[in-house]
């Protein structure tokens, strides 16, 4: 089975984010970068399958500046076979165009499952699966929590409210969004981050894919949360505190 | 014109709350844009729910009937949804982020070869006349202006409980549109739905929250929490401390690899608030934080501060919550 695996490159969950004086984007200068933690669940699920299928292949795709090919190196060293790097050239294209160069490639190199996250950690836009599904024509399963594949078919698995879930069968080709729970990620070993230095990476242009596609989105005065004013304390004795806490509650916040 | 169209989701017979909660915003914009509110509803047999809308403005119903959408279908819904936008053609369409509206908002958007303004905490009409959405990304650490300028509709999701209900206008109706709709080819089908263990109301909906962190200490002591919760009203979260230690499973977990959440009001219990926590509950309303120690970060967050031992605390908020309730 042709395997592709799509990954985002984010700033790790512990950064502090700054915003540019002009609102045109986030400080860069001192960022950790690493895969977008829901990625690394479609990394799992991708070689467990291939695990399971001997002969599959696992090719992972990232679009972005340079810097996303160490979070490539990252996926190979877990296990990847190989990776394709889309070099945005410099535009940071929105949802629309990057599902577009996606589709493309995933068109082009004939892949027949594809596991991405279910949204990327950085703008939360939770868009470019269900498009390039779209782009595609292919079926789409996202939150996916469990999944078993059977010739070229599919049980799916997909949280949704008050922890119900949806099972679905799907015919292959499709694409899942993964959500956490589905798998443990495996640690890269050290022969596999050795191996992933020579693993084959190939880099295509963002131009050269996305055809005519231009953004739909504009965005701007990128800005910091107001802060809140400090809170109050309330003290006194646990009984106190507790009778006090109810009547601000209802009185002063009017919330229950 | 600049007619507003919103998907009004509804689940077990019943609108949900975020259908009332999008209707009323649609008020206010069309009172900009000059248009007025209409909705959809999509499904089988979901034709009684139309009126409900009209008191909050809404002054069409579109109902689109099929009896294979009875079951939520990915494809299916952005087939159906599509074909009602090249008819009636808003400039705007909203939805709910829920499961239901983050699945297919974005493979329609894609299919109309327009934008969508994801998550959004709010929503106005921008001086040229074009809808302006709120997204918060980062989880939340920042927020960015999103607009669509150049394809139509202007489509955007709203995360629940951002903006409220408006009181609703008795005796208004809606014009209600019943169309026999075609889901074309599904390619999936929906099997089985297992309804999850708790008719608790999800974390991302939530009105009011009880998250407990690593301090609980323990799994079976999340039943203090269960306990308090039943009395408030409240859905039950945890910090990732909690979850990654095992004392709760990964979809109660709060925070930027959990669940961002956005209610009015928030108890966060033994937590000592990192950031990727803060990141996933920043919008709360209110805030009410209960830890040992004076110093954790989340009382910085919080509108009301208890320093105290939660194993203390909590079943006496138990207590007095409930004699306060019944007043």
């Amino acid at each position: 089975m042709k395997i592709a695996i799509i990954i985002k490159q984010v700033p790790d969950t512990e950064t502090k984010i700054r915003t540019k004086g002009d609102g045109s984007g986030i400080e860069t200068d001192g960022i950790k970068y690493v895969v977008s933690p829901y990625d690394e669940f479609a990394i799992e699920e991708a070689l467990k399958t291939k695990e399971k299928n001997p002969g599959s292949e696992v090719t992972v795709i990232s679009l972005g500046p340079t810097r996303v090919v160490e979070a490539i190196r990252t996926a190979l060293a877990m296990g990847a076979d190989k990776a394709i790097h889309i070099d945005d050239e410099g535009s940071a294209p929105d949802s629309y165009v990057t599902a577009k160069a996606l589709a493309k490639v995933i068109a082009d190199n004939a892949f027949e499952l594809v596991f991405a996250g279910k949204q990327g950690i950085d703008q939360d836009n939770g868009q470019v699966p269900q498009a390039v599904a779209e782009f595609l024509g292919w079926p789409q399963v996202m939150i996916l929590e469990k999944i078993e594949i059977a010739g070229n078919k599919a049980v799916a698995h997909r949280r949704v409210s008050g922890g119900s879930t949806e099972i679905y069968e799907v015919v292959l080709p499709a694409i899942f969004g993964c959500e956490k729970g589905l798998n443990t990620p495996r640690y890269a070993s050290l022969p596999g981050i050795m191996k992933a230095k020579t693993k084959p990476v190939t880099t295509l242009k963002l131009g050269e894919l996305k055809g005519d596609a231009s953004p739909k989105l504009v965005m701007s005065n990128f800005r910091l949360p107001p802060e809140k004013a400090p809170g109050k304390m309330i003290q006194g004795e646990p009984e106190q505190i507790v009778r006090e806490l109810f009547r601000l509650l209802r009185e002063e916040a009017k919330v229950i | 014109m600049g007619n507003i169209l919103i998907f009004a989701e509804h689940q077990d017979g019943r609108l949900k709350r975020s259908a009332f909660e999008l209707a009323s915003k649609a008020g206010d914009l069309a009172g900009k844009t000059g248009g007025t509110v209409e909705a959809v509803l999509v499904g089988s047999g979901v034709e009684g729910l139309a009126q409900e809308l009209a008191p909050f403005g809404v002054k069409k119903v579109y109902v689109l009937e099929s009896l294979q959408l009875q079951k939520y279908n990915t494809l299916g819904t952005v087939k159906v949804m599509s074909d009602l936008v090249g008819q009636v053609k808003p400039d705007i369409l909203l939805g709910a982020a829920s499961p239901v509206g983050r699945d297919f908002f974005p493979r329609l958007a894609a299919r109309l070869n327009t934008g969508l303004a994801s998550d959004s905490t709010d929503l106005t009409i921008d001086s040229d006349g074009k809808l302006k959405a709120t997204h918060p990304v980062y989880s939340g650490k920042a927020l960015v202006d999103v607009k669509i300028p150049n394809s139509l509709p202007q489509m955007a999701l709203v995360r629940p409980n951002s903006f409220g209900t408006k009181s609703p206008q008795a005796g208004a109706t809606a014009e209600v549109v019943k169309i026999t709709a075609d889901p074309g080819d599904l390619k999936s089908e929906m099997k089985e739905l297992v309804k999850g263990a708790t008719d608790k109301v999800d974390l991302t909906e939530a009105e009011i929250i009880v998250s407990g962190g690593r301090a609980m200490k323990a799994s079976e002591n999340f039943k203090i929490l269960q306990d308090f919760a039943e009395v408030v009203g409240a859905t039950v979260g945890a910090s990732r401390a909690a979850v990654d230690s095992g004392y709760a499973p990964h979809d109660m977990q709060v925070g930027q690899t959990g669940k961002v959440v956005n209610p009015k009001l928030y108890f966060a219990v033994g937590i000592s608030g990192a950031i990727q926590h803060l990141a996933g509950m920043r919008t709360s309303k209110v805030v009410v934080a209960i830890n040992k120690d004076p110093e954790a970060p989340i009382f910085t967050k919080a509108d009301y501060g208890i320093v105290g031992d939660l194993f203390q605390i909590i079943p006496l908020m138990t207590q007095e919550f409930k004699k306060g309730m019944g007043e």
